[in-house]
């Protein structure tokens, strides 16, 4: 049997290694070939740059290897796919090459896409790629004062990136002595400070008490780079020193292209995780189009499902568990605080009061990341 | 031709309903409608009062076994 996934983000590499676990005998004997595509050969530990543009991480922390993660065992190849070609069972990639399968997983992630607002990539600083997180931690450190506004684009991945680069950077300034001269104002799409009830609840007067101003169903329109001033499509309008974005999101154009789901999300199967309509084919991590966040932990929790789920189907002939909705997301509070909220698709999140400890576990966590990449945690 | 389109955000807490609702429409045609589908009642408060705000037209809203459908067309 072929399985062939396509990625090597987070997603795919702990399914990768979760199967090349639990299928060690079948790989050993020929049974089943496993093989992973993917467009890099480095992997890079996306939460890191939210610290990069702080200065509290440096690039090459953010990077390993593709191949030093992966168990043995699991054919890797840096070949992009460009054509899928579903019915006929196999893909092609880039170098013309043609891949078949027996079980497809696509794991491609998805993108930010700034362009789609008019002004919004010439006229803002954003850390969700290594080159713009760089340059906003230059940003920052010439930023003498002013107002800072942070605004987003829907969807987004890591939906609690917004609190915390506020809550961050208000510790930053605060720390370079400069918090008096910098007027921080916080803007969300919907009726509150987040989207899930109970954080929005502890962030709102957080907020408050650290003298952050936000103002709520603010979808950005356009950006007026010569007059400093965000339009939303509510019709108001924040005028800034320095404008702090977090770009909507896309699937990848190839998903578009191959018109496997509109805006390159993939119509998935909540549970199963099968792409609607195929039996064969499963999604999984940011590139799905289920209605729950974008996330490392969702596509940890995902992979961990469908590995059971495939090797099940390999050693018994059908999928053994559901997908429950699982995230688990931590929330930092500050420079030196934090939280986390789980929930899944039954359960909402009860966040507690933020702590010193669970700030040191997620930075313990920047670290075990490569850990669990490797399916070990 | 416009399409209905239905968002499944049940059991959404995160983005959650009226955030799903927002990404999609952004990818649909003038014209079209949205039918969105929520295990939240709030769903059938905070989605019209963003939908007023913004310009877009509400269609309607009904509850069904504990599923509130919010039905919208975008218009512009
Ligand atoms: C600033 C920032 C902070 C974040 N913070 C957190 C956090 O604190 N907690 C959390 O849980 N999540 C966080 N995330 C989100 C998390 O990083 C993503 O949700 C996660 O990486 C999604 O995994 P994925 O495998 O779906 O996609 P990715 O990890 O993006 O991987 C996609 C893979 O697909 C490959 N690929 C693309 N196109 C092709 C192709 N055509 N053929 C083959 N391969 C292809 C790429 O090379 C890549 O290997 C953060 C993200 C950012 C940017």
């Amino acid at each position: 049997m072929k399985i062939l996934i396509v990625g090597g983000g987070m997603a795919g590499t702990i399914l990768a290694n979760n199967l090349a676990r639990r299928l060690h005998g079948e790989l050993r004997s020929g049974k089943v070939k496993l093989t992973m595509l993917s467009a890099s050969e480095r992997h890079m530990y996306q939460p890191g740059l939210l610290y990069l543009a702080l200065g509290r991480m440096t690039p090459d922390e953010l990077y390993r290897d593709q191949a030093s993660l992966l168990e043995p065992g699991i054919a890797f190849f840096v070949d992009p796919v460009e054509e899928f070609q579903l019915d006929q069972n196999r893909v092609k990639t880039k170098s013309g090459t043609v891949f078949d399968f027996d079980i497809l997983v696509i794991a491609t992630g998805s993108r930010p896409v700034p362009e789609l607002i008019p002004g919004l990539a010439e006229n803002s600083e954003t850390f969700y790629t290594e080159e713009t997180a760089v340059k906003m931690f230059r940003k920052l450190q010439a930023f003498a004062g002013g107002r800072v506004v942070i605004a987003m684009g829907v969807p987004h991945k890591c939906p609690m990136a917004p609190l915390e680069i506020t809550f961050m950077l208000h510790d930053y300034f605060k720390d370079r002595g400069i918090r008096d001269k910098v007027q921080l104002h916080y803007t969300y799409p919907i009726g509150r400070v987040h989207s899930l009830e109970n954080v929005a609840k502890w962030a709102a007067p957080e907020f408050e008490r650290l003298g952050i101003t936000y103002e709520t169903l603010f979808n950005v329109k356009e950006v007026d780079g010569a007059a400093k001033v965000v339009k939303s499509e509510e019709g108001s309008e924040a005028p800034y020193d320095l404008l702090i974005s977090i770009p909507a999101h896309r699937g990848m154009e190839v998903i578009e292209k191959n018109k496997l789901g509109a805006g390159g999300w993939i119509p998935t199967h909540r549970h199963q995780l099968t792409m609607e309509g195929r039996k064969n084919v499963y999604v999984i991590g940011d590139t799905t189009n289920l209605p729950i966040s974008k996330a490392g932990s969702t596509a940890h929790f995902e992979a961990e499902a469908l590995g059971e789920n495939i090797a099940a189907i390999v050693k018994l002939g059908s999928p053994v568990r559901d997908y429950d909705g699982k995230v688990f997301c931590f929330i930092e509070a500050g420079k030196d605080r934090a939280t986390y909220a789980m929930f899944d698709y039954q359960n909402p999140p009860d966040p507690k009061a933020p702590t010193k400890a669970v700030h040191w576990f997620k930075t313990a966590y920047n670290k075990l990341y490569w850990v669990s990449a490797r399916g070990l945690l | 031709m416009s399409e209905k389109k239905v968002i499944d955000a049940r059991g959404s807490f995160c983005p959650g309903p009226l955030m799903e609702l927002i990404g999609w429409i952004k990818l649909a045609n003038v014209g079209d409608e949205l039918e969105l589908l929520s295990t939240d009642k709030g769903s059938a408060a905070d989605v019209p009062e963003w939908v007023h705000k913004v310009g877009h037209e509400l269609v309607g809203v009904r509850e069904e076994a504990g599923v509130w459908h919010v039905t919208v067309r975008k218009a512009k």
